[in-house]
């Protein structure tokens, strides 16, 4: 069973995806899935920064793989890539999940040694994800 | 390789000693020799540059032993020049002639740990180990005095070599202190000592497991160095003398380090209750020159409440994981226990009593269990610390517990916030940051929270933010309420703004309020002790439309968010003052007392008001909530 994990600034910033093969073949996924989300932004239109906005929910799925997608205000974009075959995962489960790569995304974001937009080399980021994506799938 | 007397500089042989011979061919090794004996360059700049002699002596080095005409190093220029080197650094000039007599051996700061783990031989340690000390006081008085300290020291130093092969295969850690040998780390360079110091130190270098015996001795041998004039060098010694002396928990912070991270902390940023703002701590720490990614990985250990800047104890854990890791220790993947804020709050404010007993000096030598000897040496060592530590072995103790008791309220809130999360710190110290940072989760109330700076700013952009209905109905809503703009919602009960009691009636929508607006003006209009009320917001002329209440009444329910509501300050509070002032005084009293009871009216309103809102708000909410799903089911059925 395959996930992935991608946080995207238009230019990727951290990929960690289980198991590690085959990420070639998510990072085709993300820059596919990343035209769905410019679509869902113009299309919401309003101005609003509300996090219920910044959840864009369930991109698109297809026979193998559903895509779900998050935007910051910044313009960072997050992307979760599930199997179809895990059922079990909610909406909701899916929100917490972004909810808490938002708040590791800012903690490395607030550190002054960060230069955004350098890839994302952060150990305790490392970790926080990998026990999202071992707890959740 | 042609070893021995085949140095063939010019022609003329020179001979080599056995121990000279070791040296040498052990640094020309260091030098990569490629298959045809000849040198790297770069490797072998980098031994000059070690050898502290000036570059124009290095040149006269170069030609004089034949590689410059020749353009690279071989086997016999290299010894030649090792040999010069040593004469140059002896003192005698830069000929041939010179070379041909007995020489110390040439000393190559930095280097030399090499050999002393490759040939851990006494003779040669103890030569080499006395030419460090003669090579830097350049006096031939120093050498003798040291010579008894370094004969006290016998039998350890046997231990020292015992352990010097054991370090030989795991020569990594002593590398990466021999890897960042400059280290300005107080912006000031004295070469010689701080290399010294790294010198002396790498040979006893504590891999973790340490026995105390070590440090005793290592200690020791570290006392014929001369006194170093920078902070840095003083500090590194006092650091890893003093984190030695704690061999079995190189996480705690000592007295000696505290003190010193204090003093670093005060010469950023005066006041130790207050915070060193992020970009200040990187350039800080980015002068220690660990590489980047370890700095973020101590970063990311200290800021425990992530808030982007660091407190007192979160500097002193920053700097002490940077002091450890400049002394070989691995980072830790979590914060030890022993680092934690907390815990060491606990610790120092057990140790005043302790140090009320004797003064610092007799502390550390109850600590190490080393004889007074080393107590004088102490002092001589570290003239800086000595005035400062004498001095004040009684003002330690108020100084420890002063600058405790603004850390404690600072350490609970430092863990509240951490519980809380609050993000948005300052709008001045990290810009981009601060626009992603003021994201949600939850954006609006941080700032609030923590920040009286730059509030009207974060307000400003609050108000925009919360105008389309902040997202959760639980914040206490200075922004919540206020920055609906006039006309527009629902919730009409939004106050306009005010400059006088007749705009207020003029004001359309805010028809429910305005009752209230003109009695509060008259109540407040008489009260001159309301200011404790109205704070003297008179800059309130920022925020016109709207924003903000009743700033009392506002006041007494939310008095957490008063910081955060300096802009809110109604503007009739300038009106407000002016009418004041008109009054004779004989009437205050009483109007005051009005005012207060009418203030205590209009606050019970409000406050009724204020839940009514909070519940529309949420059940609004709801319905949003639900209707999103809806259109959420509803959307892939749609777009195929």
């Amino acid at each position: 069973m395959q996930t992935a994990i991608m946080i995207v600034a238009n230019y990727p910033l951290y990929i960690r995806s289980v198991p590690t093969q085959g990420e070639l073949k998510f990072h085709y996924t993300v820059h596919t899935s990343l035209d769905v989300v410019e679509e869902k932004i113009s299309g919401v239109g309003k101005a609003l920064a509300d996090q219920r906005e910044l959840y864009l929910g369930l991109l698109y799925p297809t026979e193998d793989y559903k895509v779900y997608g998050y935007m910051t205000n910044s313009k960072v974009k997050f992307v979760i890539v599930v199997d179809s075959s895990n059922t079990s995962l909610r909406d909701n489960e899916i929100r917490s999940m972004f909810r808490k790569l938002h708040n590791s995304f800012t903690d490395v974001m607030c550190n002054p040694f960060y230069n955004p937009g350098d890839p994302i080399q952060s150990k305790a980021f490392d970790s926080i994800v990998s026990t999202m994506m071992v707890q959740a799938f | 390789m042609d070893q021995g007397s085949a140095a063939g500089t010019g022609g003329t042989l020179i001979s080599l000693s056995d121990s000279e011979q070791r040296c040498y061919s052990g640094l020309y090794a260091l030098c990569q020799p490629d298959s045809s004996g000849k040198l790297a360059a770069g490797k072998v700049a980098e031994l000059f540059r070690a050898s502290q002699l000036p570059a124009e002596t290095l040149h006269q080095v170069t030609e004089v032993c034949g590689a410059k005409r020749l353009g690279y190093f071989g086997c016999g220029q290299f010894y030649g020049a090792l040999k010069l080197m040593a004469a140059a650094q002896a003192g005698l000039p830069v000929r041939l002639e010179s070379i041909a007599g007995e020489l110390p051996l040439p000393v190559f700061v930095g280097i030399t740990n090499e050999l002393e783990m490759r040939y851990p031989n006494q003779p040669l340690t103890n030569e080499s180990q006395s030419h460090i000390l003669g090579s830097v006081t350049g006096s031939a008085p120093r050498p003798p005095a040291d010579r008894p300290v370094l004969r006290h020291p016998d039998t350890s130093m046997d231990k020292q070599e015992v352990w010097s092969p054991p370090q030989s295969p795991g020569i990594s850690p002593p590398r990466s202190p021999s890897a960042y040998r400059s280290y300005p780390y107080g912006a000031q360079r004295n070469g010689t000592d701080t290399l010294l110091v790294y010198e002396a130190k790498v040979p006893g270098l504590p891999s973790v497991p340490q026995e105390n015996s070590s440090p005793s001795h290592y200690s020791l041998r570290l006392q014929p160095e001369q006194p170093v004039i920078t902070r840095v060098a003083s500090v590194e010694r006092l650091v890893e003398r003093v984190e030695v002396d704690y061999s079995d928990d190189p996480w705690r912070i000592t007295e000696e380090q505290r003190e010193y991270y204090t003093i670093q902390f005060r010469s950023l940023q005066p006041d130790l209750s207050a915070l060193i703002m992020g970009t200040v701590a990187k350039n800080f720490f980015t002068k220690s020159k660990l590489p980047i990614l370890e700095l973020s990985h101590i970063w990311e250990l200290s800021d425990v409440d992530k808030d982007g800047a660091l407190t007192f104890p979160e500097f002193c854990t920053a700097f002490h994981l940077i002091v450890a890791r400049k002394n070989g220790y691995p980072l830790p993947e979590t914060l030890p226990a022993t680092l934690r804020p907390g815990f060491v709050e606990a610790a120092v404010v057990t140790a005043p009593p302790s140090e009320k007993i004797g003064s610092v000096d007799l502390q550390m030598t109850s600590r190490q269990g080393v004889t007074t000897k080393q107590e004088a040496r102490d002092e001589s060592r570290k003239p800086e610390f000595s005035p400062k530590r004498i001095p004040e072995p009684h003002e330690k103790p108020t100084q420890h517990v002063s600058t405790l008791k603004p850390d404690s309220p600072q350490e609970l809130d430092a863990n509240m916030k951490s519980r809380t999360r609050p993000r948005s710190y300052s709008s001045t110290s990290i810009d981009d940051a601060m626009k992603k940072v003021e994201e949600p989760p939850t954006p609006p109330p941080r700032p609030q929270k923590t920040h009286s700076r730059a509030s009207s700013l974060d307000l400003n952009k609050l108000f925009q933010q919360s105008g389309q209905g902040a997202k959760s109905g639980w914040l206490p809503p200075p922004p919540a309420l206020p920055p609906r703009p006039p006309a527009t919602q629902i919730f009409s009960f939004i106050p306009g703004s005010e400059k006088s009691s007749q705009k207020v009636v003029q004001q359309p929508n805010f028809a429910d309020f305005s009752k209230f607006r003109e009695e509060q003006e008259t109540s407040v209009r008489g009260g001159l002790s309301t200011e404790d009320l109205t704070p003297p917001k008179l800059d309130s002329t920022v925020v016109h439309q709207g924003h903000a209440p009743q700033k009392p009444v506002r006041r007494k329910i939310h008095p957490e968010s008063q910081s955060a509501t300096p802009p809110s300050a109604t503007p009739y509070s300038a009106a407000t003052l002016t009418k004041s002032t008109q009054r004779p005084p004989p009437k205050q009293k009483r109007e005051i007392q009005m005012a207060i009871r009418k203030n205590r009216e209009t606050n019970a309103v409000l406050t009724r008001l204020n839940s009514e809102l909070q519940q529309q708000l949420k059940v609004v909410h709801r319905e949003r909530v639900t209707l999103e799903s809806q259109l959420e089911l509803l959307r892939p059925v749609a777009s195929t």
